[in-house]
């Protein structure tokens, strides 16, 4: 198969979503995350303080969502890989590069507590030669709703097969 | 955290302040767990040089994006909020080494009752190579 025939046949999974995903927004979680980036404002580690800021609970941090915990019944875990481990990818390219990554988040809270599901589709497939020889860039996106149905945040990423 | 900024006081060409960061293998870790990435590559650095591209252990892309959300959370405080950012991975960082987070204010615009401020965000080394950059739109409250 030549790289732009698998290009075109993944331009045909273009807008079919993936399975849901589920994820439990939870304080351990959170305060973890924000441990390691350093955060150092308290509305993602103390609940009062982030009460009294007005939110519901403590807050995730940017990039929080989109990062979900992996379990068995879920066993990709991150969503949007299940491209760039179709058999066909792994076949052609020799390795996968985390090419960006770009949030948009709708005004409503996402804390402790919420539970988000996540919906990702294929988004756009492009071919490119450059440093790396022919390269396939995978733009996944993700949308995240909440509990109430309320749409929080919608994820884009870029996976570079090479 | 800083004092709140406010929608008038920012002009096009602005910029925000800077967050340095150096990550050690040990924040590394603290990321992996945090993220549930844990790719070696970014922690066992065998692996790393095993694969024959990389200088040994690198930064994981995300959390340099993460390290660009505290950069803009921090400065559009309380009262303020990200509304769109994202970065590409352009170039490796590894630990030990500065990495520092800068914005420069780019366009400002209302649009549906909110005050939207557009930067230019990126991560660069000493030196000055952009490792990651990108774009933010952040709401800022009016005074």
């Amino acid at each position: 198969m030549t790289e732009s025939s698998l290009a075109d046949e993944l331009r045909t999974l273009i807008g079919k979503e993936g399975e849901p995903l589920i994820i439990e927004v939870d304080k351990t979680a959170i305060r973890m995350f924000a441990r390691a980036v350093g955060h150092t404002d308290l509305v993602f580690y103390d609940e009062e303080y982030a009460k009294s800021k007005g939110h519901r609970s403590i807050i995730c941090p940017p990039g929080f969502v989109g990062h979900a915990i992996h379990t068995p019944l879920q066993p990709t875990g991150i969503i949007g890989s299940s491209v760039t481990r179709m058999p066909a990818i792994k076949a052609q390219f020799r390795g996968v590069l985390n090419g960006g990554t770009e949030f948009e988040f709708y005004g409503e809270d996402i804390c402790a507590g919420d539970i988000l599901k996540g919906v990702g589709k294929l988004a756009e497939v492009r071919e490119r030669a450059g440093a790396l020889g022919q390269m396939l860039f995978v733009v996944t996106e993700t949308n995240y709703t909440n509990q109430n149905g309320k749409l929080v945040a919608t994820q884009r990423g870029t996976a570079i097969m090479y | 955290m800083a004092e709140q900024v406010y929608y008038e006081d920012i002009n096009v060409g602005d910029e925000i302040p800077k967050l340095a960061k150096n990550c050690s293998t040990q924040q590394l870790v603290m990321w992996a767990a945090g993220s549930g990435d844990f790719y070696q590559i970014h922690y066992d650095k065998d692996f790393a040089l095993a694969l024959g591209t990389l200088p040994g252990i690198i930064v994981h892309g995300a959390l340099k994006h993460a390290f660009l959300g505290q950069m803009l959370h921090d400065w559009a405080g309380d009262k303020g909020r990200i509304k769109k950012y994202g970065c590409q991975y352009r170039g490796m960082d590894v630990p030990n080494q500065n990495i520092t987070c800068r914005g420069v204010v780019t366009n400002k615009t209302q649009e549906g009752g909110l005050n939207l401020v557009e930067l230019d965000i990126w991560t660069e080394k000493d030196g000055g190579e952009k490792t990651s950059p990108g774009k933010a739109t952040v709401v800022l409250p009016s005074r």
